[in-house]
């Protein structure tokens, strides 16, 4: 796949594949590429040449409200939350294309994230940074996806708030949901990935399993910090 | 005693109607910059043009109030409102779409709004012509002189029929439009792409039918605006220009992007103006034998003169931008 902004390609011939129900991590290092690989898979910037699959179905340049019904969700990295709604808005933002009753899901996401249900009337801005991440990825639930893609969801966050959320991604993944995110914790990311995608200027160089990757010698040299 | 009567005839009635026309347009003028991101310079003539569709149908059924018992011209309003919301989003179509589809700076907006001002003051004049009308063509405004029951007051409550219909109407629009941007799932979407639009974008919702929506509730309220103010005073095609400025200076005043700070803005703007241009010598006179003797009472003493009204939410204006950039509730910082 090739892709960019505008006129400058940014991603020079990726290909990675994810089987329904895995974890997928893209690391490597700044300005390889790996945010710009989400936002064209999610229709938010334009593919040039190559082709993105949903489950058999092409979803190349598809838009993002059609991916969003068709059981996709996007988390930004940044200003992923409506800061001035609060948080149960924000969740029925995620759910704005449902049209059936989503009662029993609200409750079980304020189950799975006890923090926001505390702060469920609260706008999302006044939130902590942990707690913001929680509502972003929350948001995303809402239309129960098949497929969640995040970008850096631990970015600038404490250690113990990167345990919460990776630890509430194995959650949403034992759900059934794939889930594809970018990080730049590579070396945790790798631990609970089932596939690894190391990228490098616009390409991706080394494609395994995340506990292959974190084995193999040469990868962690470069990319893991030795 | 008389005096605090012409006090609240001048001041609080005339304020209060002046301030739903300002808050009706302010609203409009918040509301598209809060989700388009740019100063809409064309919103006064959106009110000029609803008040026109409202007159051609006067004209067109001019005893249609009578058997309701309202002014025909405010019977038309709902109709009026409805054309101008298609307007609005015809205009959107034909110039500002296109534009936005290029991608272009907010400025460029803003400049094309004032072509789209210009262009609709033309025509304007090219189908009506320059003269004042009435709306009250077969019927007659009404003006109800209120006696107070207290001892000692002779002079009588004036208000308008016209005057009525617009404070209440206003009070209506925007409870209505309270409850559709906090409770219904349409309005908070709207709040969602004003506070970030790619985040809504991703979230499902179609921002090409918020922009549309946008443009229905700023145009129904333009017209509402024009057509009620229209129907107290008489229409003017060139009211947009002097509504234009003191809306704005409403809108920022509350906080551009924030509709409750519009409201709050343009009863503030519209209350200084009837304080400014207040004959202040009404209230003093009675106090001349308190004060000492080498002060006479003018025979007039206002603030402001009232061709210079204008002045007003401009001084305003640059004292709450000194104050507080952001307006009175906070909001985008232009």
């Amino acid at each position: 796949m090739h892709a960019g902004y505008g006129g400058t390609l940014i991603l020079k011939g990726v290909d990675l594949q994810l089987q329904q129900g895995q974890i997928g991590v893209i690391a490597g290092p700044n300005g390889a590429g790996k945010s710009t690989l989400l936002k064209s898979i999610f229709g938010l910037l334009t593919v040039h040449s190559g082709s993105i699959q949903l489950a058999g179905e092409l979803i190349t340049n598809v838009e993002p409200n059609v991916l969003v019904k068709r059981g996709m969700a996007f988390v930004p990295q940044e200003k992923n939350v409506f800061e001035s709604l609060s948080v149960e808005e924000n969740l029925q933002m995620g759910a704005y294309l449902r049209r059936d009753n989503y009662n029993h899901l609200l409750e079980k996401i304020y189950a799975d994230f006890p923090p926001l249900a505390i702060k469920r009337k609260q706008p999302a801005g006044e939130l902590s940074g942990g707690q913001r991440q929680m509502v972003a990825i929350a948001r995303a639930l809402m239309m129960e996806p098949r497929l969640i893609l995040l970008d850096e969801p631990t970015a600038g966050l404490s250690p113990l708030f990167m345990e919460e959320i990776f630890a509430q991604i194995l959650g949403i993944n034992a759900d059934g949901v794939s889930v594809l995110m970018v990080e730049q914790n590579a070396r945790q990311a790798l631990t609970i990935a089932d596939q690894g995608f190391i990228l490098t200027a616009g390409k991706n160089r080394y494609t395994d399993s995340g506990q292959h990757l974190l084995q193999n010698p040469e990868v962690a040299k470069s990319f893991l910090g030795g | 005693m008389n005096e605090l009567v012409f006090f609240a005839n001048k001041v609080v009635i005339s304020g209060f109607a002046i301030g739903s026309v300002y808050a009706m347009g302010a609203i409009g003028v918040t509301l598209v910059f809060a989700i388009l991101r740019f100063a809409h310079f064309a919103h006064g003539d959106l009110m000029t043009v609803g008040a026109f569709f409202a007159y051609a149908l006067t004209v067109l059924f001019p005893t249609a109030g009578a058997s309701l018992g309202l002014p025909t011209g405010f019977v038309m309003l709902p109709l009026a409102m409805a054309m101008t919301a298609l307007f609005a989003m015809a205009l959107d179509r034909l110039f500002y779409r296109k534009l936005r589809a290029n991608g272009v700076k907010p400025v460029v907006m803003v400049m094309a709004s004032i072509g789209v001002a210009l262009m609709l003051q033309g025509l304007v004049r090219l189908f009506a012509g320059t003269a004042s009308r009435s709306f009250f063509i077969a019927e007659h405004k009404e003006i109800f002189r209120i006696a107070l029951p207290i001892e000692g007051i002779t002079r009588k409550l004036v208000i308008t029929e016209p005057q009525i219909l617009l404070v209440v109407f206003s009070v209506l629009v925007v409870t209505v439009l309270h409850f559709f941007l906090t409770r219904s799932r349409f309005g908070k979407a709207m709040r969602a792409m004003s506070d970030n639009a790619d985040l809504a974008r991703v979230s499902g919702i179609n921002t090409q039918t918020v922009v549309m929506m946008t443009w229905v509730i700023s145009g129904a309220l333009a017209a509402a605006a024009g057509v009620l103010l229209s129907l107290d005073v008489s229409l003017k095609p060139d009211m947009s220009f002097n509504l234009l400025l003191p809306i704005f200076a409403a809108a920022i005043v509350g906080g551009v992007g924030s509709p409750f700070g519009a409201i709050a803005g343009a009863y503030m703007v519209g209350f200084a103006e009837t304080l400014a241009v207040f004959n202040w010598s009404v209230l003093l006179r009675p106090l001349a034998g308190w004060l000492p003797a080498w002060i006479e009472i003018p025979v007039k003493l206002a603030f402001v003169p009232t061709e210079y009204k204008l002045t007003v939410p401009f001084f305003i204006l640059v004292v709450v931008l000194i104050w507080r950039p952001t307006g009175m509730f906070r909001g985008k910082v232009l």
